[in-house]
């Protein structure tokens, strides 16, 4: 097709086309553009190489999640759930399911509990690992990617000895998880943190004191806590103001209570805070992951809370009883029957805080679900952190910022 | 620790927190549609500092048909707060809380595209997760999921 | 001896079919090692797409290393992830600014069919927009099956017709 005879419509109306100065220029920047990580469109004026105002535009990854919740059940929806924030898919699964136990008035098992947690913490390693190596590679610095690339594969391999997949898990169930810990699998957990430790001191002596990252991340996209609690922003970016808020430490919830970690602060809140509160915070992760590896050791049990209002009952069961029968095909037909009204429960995702707010009727499928979701809020504080900066410095703000489509768009 | 915060956070909202409640963990205030910024400038008196979420609920058999909620936390207390209030289809219409919030813009621009709720106040309810030419309002119970509205035509094969 | 009618122009060799042939061959072989991809990436399927072009499964033995995040550079369009009617014009624009050869895969069960995402917002298969050489399945697929697909994507070009000049030249 000719390219002049190409008549597409424009998805957006900008918030401005007219610069405010003759020798001002808008451009437009994405969505399909590697730095905007293909789903953000930014519509910046540019005085020479600067940054004056810019109109950041997501919704090029909305996929409708909502309205697919209104219908499916409740446990069908624990694969759309995982694919909100994909880079740490465990974390979504399990604040989903907690909502709606929390809704049903389901107590989960102590094995349980130390189980979620510890692949909570996992999961959020892969993110900030998976974040930091896409910042570092948009910087040039591509042998930092590769070595937590490498790290998160052994990651992803490993999850999936245990879950049977790499990215998207659906592991969570209501109740519970779907299968307790194979063989084997702590061993290689230990293996893997030992392998953590070595590639990440790599990263940090490649990075931390370089000339090159420093100049292009200190004081760059810096955000006070005042703008950043009254722009909603909570989670990773929030620490790195200064703020040491942390849903784990304020309303502490599974096994957070328990466990001995610190919440690491950044001094400025600018991009370097923001990859050094991230690489702290996966210390602490792989901390609290060899904390609850000694208390798993000594609670054994079962994985799914015996209700019969949500677990599914064991298959020789229903093979050889009527009642296992009807129980099983009633909660995978209609769904289990989760009691009427409504409730808001966050965990503290990757990005911040995220939560879902479930309004229920007293049947087996939602009547609605709304996710509550950190990088959505951070896109909205956006050109708070572009505005007045190069245009070469969107990339690292923007990386930093770790907008997960996902989870962004929904 | 949390009631002794709710009971303060009840007894400074006085009269326009008369019939709140805590239902898991979370204090629930129900307003009248006007009541709604003066109860959120008291909330943000009161410590709630982060504006966390609005979006609505729609009740199509019942009248009013949208109810619009709100989450706030204190990062001071630690506690959250909810508001609710019910709007009519015809006039589906609240406050803006984009003078308090900045979080506000976008949050209510989202509310705006999915339900058709108006905030009086905000001037920006551009789409923002949907696109210039989409008719309606998707998150209605009376929007069939599978409705695409396709901005480029399909290949020849596809209906 | 038969009494067939022998014509008085020669015999044809073959020999004009026999180069072209090998000509397509050679031409072949250079463009299926050489695919310069345009990650057109939105969704979880990025993830996989970063692990494939990483170690330990690498997409630099295939020659398909470099991405060039500009369609004019370009000659594999890569669709990684969901591709919902807001995005369809952009993608659409991507592609009708590559040039000829071209070749699309569709990276993923959302690019191949719309996944699990059957509602309003996605475009149900990016076969409804564009033409798409190779499907690769999977939620997201695992490396394994994202280096079949470049592998049947390069015995597809190898066994092409390679014109060098077009009808549209």
């Amino acid at each position: 097709m000719d390219m002049r005879e190409l008549r597409l419509p424009n998805p957006i109306r900008p918030a401005f086309d007219k610069p405010t100065a003759d020798e001002h220029v808008i451009v437009n920047i994405g969505p399909s553009h590697p730095a905007t990580h293909g789903t953000i469109q930014i519509v910046a004026e540019l005085d020479g190489e600067r940054i004056i105002r810019s109109d950041v535009h997501c919704g090029y990854l909305h996929r409708g999640f909502e309205k697919e919740c209104e219908s499916h059940t409740w446990h069908n929806l624990i694969p759309y759930v995982d694919r909100l924030n994909y880079c740490s898919a465990l974390i979504n699964d399990f604040a989903y399911c907690a909502a709606v136990e929390e809704l049903m008035g389901v107590e989960i098992t102590p094995r349980t509990k130390y189980l979620r947690t510890l692949l909570s913490e996992y999961s959020r390693i892969a993110d900030h690992m998976t974040c930091i190596a896409a910042g570092l590679m948009e910087l040039g610095a591509m042998t930092a990617f590769l070595y937590l690339v490498s790290i998160r594969d052994w990651i992803y391999e490993h999850i999936a000895q245990l879950t049977g997949a790499r990215v998207t898990y659906s592991f969570g169930r209501i109740g519970g998880l779907a299968r307790d810990l194979p063989d084997g699998w702590i061993d290689r957990l230990d293996w893997i943190l030992g392998q953590y430790d070595d590639f990440v001191g790599r990263v940090h002596g490649l990075v931390d004191r370089n000339r090159i990252f420093i100049d292009r991340m200190r004081n760059v996209g810096v955000i006070s806590t005042a703008d950043a609690i009254n722009y909603g922003i909570t989670g990773p970016m929030l620490r790195s103001t200064g703020a040491p808020r942390d849903l784990r430490k304020d309303t502490p919830y599974l096994a957070y209570a328990e466990l001995d970690f610190e919440v690491p602060v950044g001094i400025k809140g600018d991009n370097y805070d923001r990859y050094f509160v991230r690489m702290r915070e996966m210390d602490e992760s792989v901390h609290m992951i060899r904390q609850l590896v000694d208390i798993l050791a000594k609670t054994p049990g079962p994985i799914n809370v015996d209700d019969r209002r949500c677990s599914f009952p064991e298959k020789e069961h229903v093979y050889t009883e009527i009642e296992s029968l009807i129980n099983h095909f009633k909660l995978v037909m209609d769904g289990p029957k989760v009691p009427a009204g409504e409730v808001y429960l966050a965990h503290e995702g990757a990005n911040g805080e995220l939560g879902f707010y479930i309004v229920s009727t007293g049947e087996g499928v939602p009547y609605k679900v709304h996710v509550r979701s950190p990088s959505f809020v951070a896109m909205g504080a956006a050109s708070k952190m572009l505005d007045g900066y190069q245009l070469a410095d969107l990339i690292p703000t923007f990386g930093s910022i770790n907008m997960i489509g996902g989870e962004c768009d929904r | 620790m949390s009631d002794e915060v709710f009971d303060r956070v009840r007894s400074a909202l006085g009269n326009l927190a008369q019939d709140a409640a805590v239902s898991h963990g979370v204090l629930v205030v129900n307003a009248a549609p006007a009541d709604v910024l003066p109860l959120v400038r008291g909330l943000e008196a009161a410590g709630f500092d982060m504006f966390l979420d609005v979006t609505a609920v729609d009740w199509p058999g019942q009248s009013p048909r949208f109810e619009v909620v709100w989450h706030f936390y204190s990062t001071g207390s630690k506690v959250r707060v909810r508001v609710k209030t019910r709007v009519t289809e015809d006039q589906p219409e609240v406050d803006s809380l984009l003078a308090l919030y900045g979080s506000a813009a976008f949050m209510e621009r989202e509310c705006h595209e999915m339900y058709g709720i108006r905030f009086r106040g905000n001037d920006d309810l551009r789409p923002l997760l949907l696109y210039e030419g989409f008719v309606g309002h998707p998150l209605r119970k009376d929007y069939a999921k599978e409705q695409e509205q396709p901005l480029v035509p399909y290949r020849e094969g596809f209906q | 001896m038969n009494d067939k009618v022998i014509p008085i122009r020669s015999e044809p060799t073959g020999a004009f079919e026999y180069i072209s042939t090998k000509k397509d061959e050679l031409v072949g072989w250079a463009r299926k090692f050489s695919l310069f991809p345009y990650p057109f990436v939105t969704a979880c399927c990025a993830m996989e797409f970063m692990a494939v072009s990483s170690t330990p499964y690498d997409t630099d033995r295939f020659g398909a290393a470099l991405p060039r995040f500009s369609p004019r550079q370009s000659d594999l369009l890569m669709v990684v992830g969901t591709i919902n009617h807001k995005q369809a014009p952009i993608l659409l624009k991507v592609y009708e600014q590559m040039c000829e050869p071209k070749w699309v895969m569709a990276f993923g069960a959302c690019a191949t069919s719309g996944g699990f995402y059957q509602n309003y917002a996605t475009v149900l298969g990016i076969d409804r927009i564009i033409p798409v050489d190779v499907y690769i399945p999977g939620c997201p697929p695992r490396p394994e099956m994202v280096i079949d697909g470049i592998m049947k994507l390069q015995d597809k070009i190898a066994r092409e017709q390679h014109f060098i000049l077009t009808k549209g030249f």
